[in-house]
């Protein structure tokens, strides 16, 4: 397929620790096509963030292969194809928003200019203009997490990996992100991996659903979202929306097996 | 405001005037034996008045009283023309140069020690037995050794004595500083590998500015302890000049009130070298909008 940018093929990845071998992943195969958004969500251990990070190049697979726009992970690392964002925020204490989000431009050897204005943009695209010369404690952490998805989309990867992103903040600035971050998708068309456990959260954000279940991790389903790509807050309390997520909800139950 | 000055101040005047009188009383008990044993050579009975008053005014007292100390440091201080060598801030002087130079030759030096620990295992399996162990070795009895063997290659004066300085001075850094440089969160490393970020880039942008609260902590350590061995290399060195020298010259005559003067002013100047990275610390550190 010409069109697919993340291609994981018998991915299997076992983390060594003191009571012996942790399968973290487990034979997953899934192959993300451009501009989709997609969301991988399972309880704890079962190997979403694990897979992300492997998509990073940030671990390696003990076995499978898995490239990401056509390369090897690392290829595609010092590609710069992904922008990360984390579960915290990660700003620098020591630096501005605006430096902050300046940051990747300016280990990736963007001209000076270059980079305020890219930087400038990206801080527009969060909803964080005015707020340039601010440092991060002055900023709630709702901003601060924005600014760390400017920092992610400053130099303009077509992909963007987020880490449970919002897992930290209330429901209310939660809904506001989300919000946010679906305009955001629409406007830039990237491929978006996003890793949560919030149900509703993944519902109303992606084009496809990865359900996954521990020990194993594993991909256990993948559900196809039929909603609009237009998805006003309100859709979560439509038949749909509801159907996918119950759907959702009885197949982590079906994978996680004991309870 | 002055309320609240008032406030931070009574605490610090309490613990002062405590120390003064138990200093008092110390100098009281430990100098009478003196006095009673000149007054029975001299078939004189002293009242308890008189006991008092010589014991706070004897030439070589077991213990200094603090106006001795006071009359002395204000004499050695004030008094005497900067050039004079019953000048402190003479010897002050002469100690000061000898401190700064070992603190910048050692805070160099554990800095660039710490650089190479963090980055390359061999160094840091390899460096670091040996930095404790260096500290280990009582400085009293190598000082002379180093100023001896530097002697020999015709290195003399200031240099053995910054040399001394330095080797007391850049372990705290070389500590501090091994710790500030791994203290970035895997978050923050993460996201720079993520860039593709080089080693040089990771220590400018990221592990540099981390260990900077580190470092300072550490300079703080480390000037003083500078101090301390720019003092003790001037103990074998004759006791030209400085502090050390004052110190030595004391003891050599029973000079007790000028040992105390040249303590306290050995403390004064710490405490001054101290304030003065405080502050640059202070300053730094909110530049860098890193203290709200």
């Amino acid at each position: 397929m010409s069109d697919s940018v993340i291609d994981a093929t018998g991915l299997s990845l076992n983390f060594q620790t003191h009571d012996g071998i942790i399968e973290a992943l487990k034979d997953v195969n899934l192959n993300i096509r451009r501009g989709e958004f997609i969301s991988l969500i399972g309880p704890s251990g079962c190997g979403k963030t694990t897979f992300l990070r492997v998509v990073a190049a940030l671990e390696k697979p003990t076995s499978g292969t898995i490239t990401v726009n056509g390369m090897t992970p690392d290829a595609a690392r010092k590609a710069r194809s992904y922008g990360y964002v984390f579960q915290a925020a990660g700003l620098y204490p020591w630096r501005t928003i605006l430096a902050n989000v300046q940051l990747p431009l300016e280990i990736m050897g963007f001209e000076q200019r270059e980079r305020f204005s890219r930087a400038q943009s990206a801080l527009d695209l969060v909803g964080l203009s005015g707020f340039e010369n601010r440092f991060p404690w002055q900023l709630s952490g709702g901003m601060q997490q924005r600014a760390s998805i400017a920092r992610a989309l400053a130099f303009d990867a077509d992909i963007l990996l987020m880490d449970e992103p919002f897992g930290a903040l209330d429901e209310i600035v939660r809904d506001r992100l989300n919000e946010q971050l679906l305009e955001l998708w629409r406007k830039t068309g990237k491929t978006i991996g996003f890793v949560t456990h919030s149900i509703p959260e993944a519902v109303y954000l992606s084009t496809r659903i990865i359900v996954m279940s521990p020990r194993p991790g594993r991909i256990t389903s993948i559900i196809d979202s039929r909603l609009p790509t237009e998805r006003p807050l309100e859709i979560r309390d439509s038949p749909e929306f509801i159907a996918i997520a119950q759907q959702v909800r009885s197949s982590l139950r079906s994978g996680s097996g004991h309870d | 405001m002055i309320r609240t000055v008032f406030a931070s101040l009574l605490p610090v005047l309490a613990i002062t005037s405590m120390i003064l009188a138990v200093w008092y009383v110390g100098a009281f008990i430990l100098n009478s034996k003196w006095s009673e044993d000149q007054a029975a050579r001299a078939g004189i009975q002293l009242t308890l008045g008189e006991l008092i008053t010589d014991t706070m005014s004897q030439d070589r007292p077991r213990l200094a009283a603090p106006h001795q100390v006071t009359i002395e440091l204000w004499n050695s201080v004030i008094e005497k023309k900067i050039t004079s060598k019953r000048s402190l801030v003479f010897h002050g002087w002469v100690t000061l140069s000898a401190t700064m130079l070992g603190f910048v030759i050692g805070t160099a030096l554990g800095i660039i020690l710490a650089v190479g620990i963090v980055h390359d295992r061999a160094m840091s399996l390899g460096v670091m037995p040996w930095a404790i162990a260096s500290q280990a070795i009582p400085i009293l009895a190598l000082a002379p050794m180093i100023i001896v063997v530097l002697h020999s290659v015709g290195l003399s004066g200031l240099f053995p004595k910054a040399i001394i300085s330095a080797y007391l001075s850049f372990f705290p850094v070389v500590v501090g500083m091994v710790t500030g440089l791994r203290s970035p969160d895997i978050i923050s490393m993460d996201l720079l590998h993520t860039y593709a970020a080089n080693r040089w880039q990771i220590f400018w942008k990221l592990r540099f500015p981390t260990s900077l609260p580190y470092l300072f902590t550490s300079l703080k350590v480390g000037i003083a302890a500078s101090l301390v061995g720019a003092i003790v290399g001037e103990l074998p060195t004759g006791a030209v000049a400085g502090l050390g020298a004052r110190l030595l010259v004391g003891s050599y005559y029973g000079q007790t009130i000028q040992i105390w003067s040249a303590l306290f002013a050995a403390a004064a100047l710490a405490a001054l070298l101290v304030g003065v990275i405080g502050l640059t610390q202070r300053l730094t550190l909110r530049r860098m909008g890193m203290t709200p």
